[in-house]
């Protein structure tokens, strides 16, 4: 002890992932990940500031109706208009304020606006695909877009993606980034995507599908879906390392 | 309701247009910044040696004092504003993308000994179901002795978390991300 106190590492580590909650690495049914996957085993690093802080943003990364899909260009984009909200909690239950959320998704045709998806089906002069958004001091958030249709990919023979929206997120720290997918309810292509199946434990992988949900959904205007996300939270008592 | 975190999905081939399209940052610090400047290379590889065109580069730095811009770093110091501390960039055809920045101070490690300068860095692409840890130390620094985190790696694969100086650019330094292989990165379990 002493005056350099305040100099120490005073931080509070972050909880680990359960067994099969998250992705191996690499994982054969996707094939590409069997090249861009470390063969070596990953080093235990306890947490140090460096990994117990990160990036927080403000206000000022977003702008109005960045979390309105349907309303970044002139014209209605083609599809079924959609709500998307939900909480954004750590792993104690405690709302995850200021957590900054982008998303991308294909539109209602199954096709990305990205110079590099080759799907044949037409691009909406009307729906870029893209949003962003802040949680609020609950921890809350939403977003209006488009349900997004299915598409294709090379991956194997007939290989399709279940309908999903792509989510990244900035919590408190710099190992709580997460970026993930959200799918819809009851898809029928769930049991051929090893994507969606990557993840091993069966009650982690459905808490990637969002639920139909009556009270969010708007009359005469639009479906209304939740989707829970849980970023990793710190251990309860702070410890001096 | 149990709150097990959301698993993490890939972020594919077309995160461009939610991401770096929107939000790139290839300047960690503003040239106010204190400290010695760093233009920094980063290049990624996959198993076969050829460059991964669509991987996300996320890294995150304490300024030149060695203190985070953020509230849980409990160190007394004022972070220096002109330290952003953020950088990120999609990959290029040939793997690479570049970051201006300062070279970080040292940061409190485990058992109260000082880290050794480094970057904290977080690789995304089609084909990573989840983002791979790892760090960008700086070659020659004496400080890289005593580091607490390198000295948990086998010494003869920590040459892989150490970028080099470019000798032809002061200032200019280059990293290499070999996913596996040959002179296979270190990454973190964290």
């Amino acid at each position: 002890m002493g005056p350099s106190t305040n100099e120490r590492s005073l931080i509070t580590p972050y909880r680990r992932h359960a067994a099969g909650t998250q992705p191996p690495a690499p994982y054969e049914p996707y094939k590409s990940t069997i090249k861009r996957s470390p063969t070596k085993p990953l080093i235990f690093l306890p947490h140090t500031l460096s990994e117990v802080t990160g990036p927080l943003f403000g206000e000022d990364a977003i702008a109005e109706n960045d979390n309105d899909l349907t309303r970044h260009y002139p014209g209605e984009p083609q599809g079924e208009r959609i709500i998307v909200t939900g909480r954004v909690l750590d792993s104690n239950g405690r709302p995850v304020p200021q957590a900054l959320i982008e998303i991308w998704q294909a539109n209602a045709a199954g096709r990305y606006r990205h110079a590099k998806d080759q799907h044949p089906a037409p691009v909406d002069p009307n729906f870029g695909g893209c949003g962003r958004t802040l949680t609020d001091d609950n921890g809350s958030y939403r977003f209006v877009t488009i349900a997004p249709g299915a598409y294709p990919w090379f991956n194997h023979y007939n290989a399709w993606r279940p309908r999903h929206i792509h989510l990244s997120l900035f919590g408190r720290a710099f190992l709580t980034r997460l970026v993930t997918q959200m799918y819809f309810p009851d898809d029928p292509l769930f049991p051929y995507d090893p994507i969606f199946n990557s993840i091993p434990d069966e009650k982690a992988r459905q808490r990637m599908i969002c639920k139909f949900d009556m009270e969010t959904t708007q009359p005469q205007w639009a479906l209304g879906y939740k989707f829970n996300i849980i970023l990793r939270g710190p251990e309860q008592t702070p410890f001096e390392t | 309701m149990d709150f097990v975190p959301t698993p993490s999905q890939t972020v594919g081939p077309f995160f461009r247009i939610g991401l770096t399209e929107k939000y790139s940052k290839p300047c960690i610090a503003a040239p106010q910044a204190k400290g010695e400047r760093v233009g920094l290379s980063v290049r990624v590889l996959d198993g076969d040696g050829a460059p991964v065109n669509d991987a996300l580069i996320e890294i995150w730095q304490a300024d030149a004092s060695g203190k985070y811009k953020h509230p849980d770093d409990p160190q007394s110091k004022t972070s220096d504003p002109g330290c952003d501390g953020f950088g990120r960039l999609g990959t290029d055809e040939q793997g690479h993308c570049q970051f201006d920045t300062i070279k970080p101070g040292r940061v409190p490690g485990p058992g109260n000994a000082l880290q050794a300068p480094h970057l904290n860095v977080a690789v995304f692409a089609r084909g990573m179901l989840k983002q791979f840890y790892t760090r960008i130390y700086f070659a020659g620094d004496p400080a890289n002795q005593q580091d607490p985190v390198l000295a948990l790696v086998p010494a003869e694969r920590r040459e892989t978390l150490v970028a080099q100086s470019d000798p032809t650019q002061p200032g200019f330094w280059r990293f290499e991300m070999h996913l596996q292989g040959e002179g296979e990165t270190v990454f973190f379990d964290v």
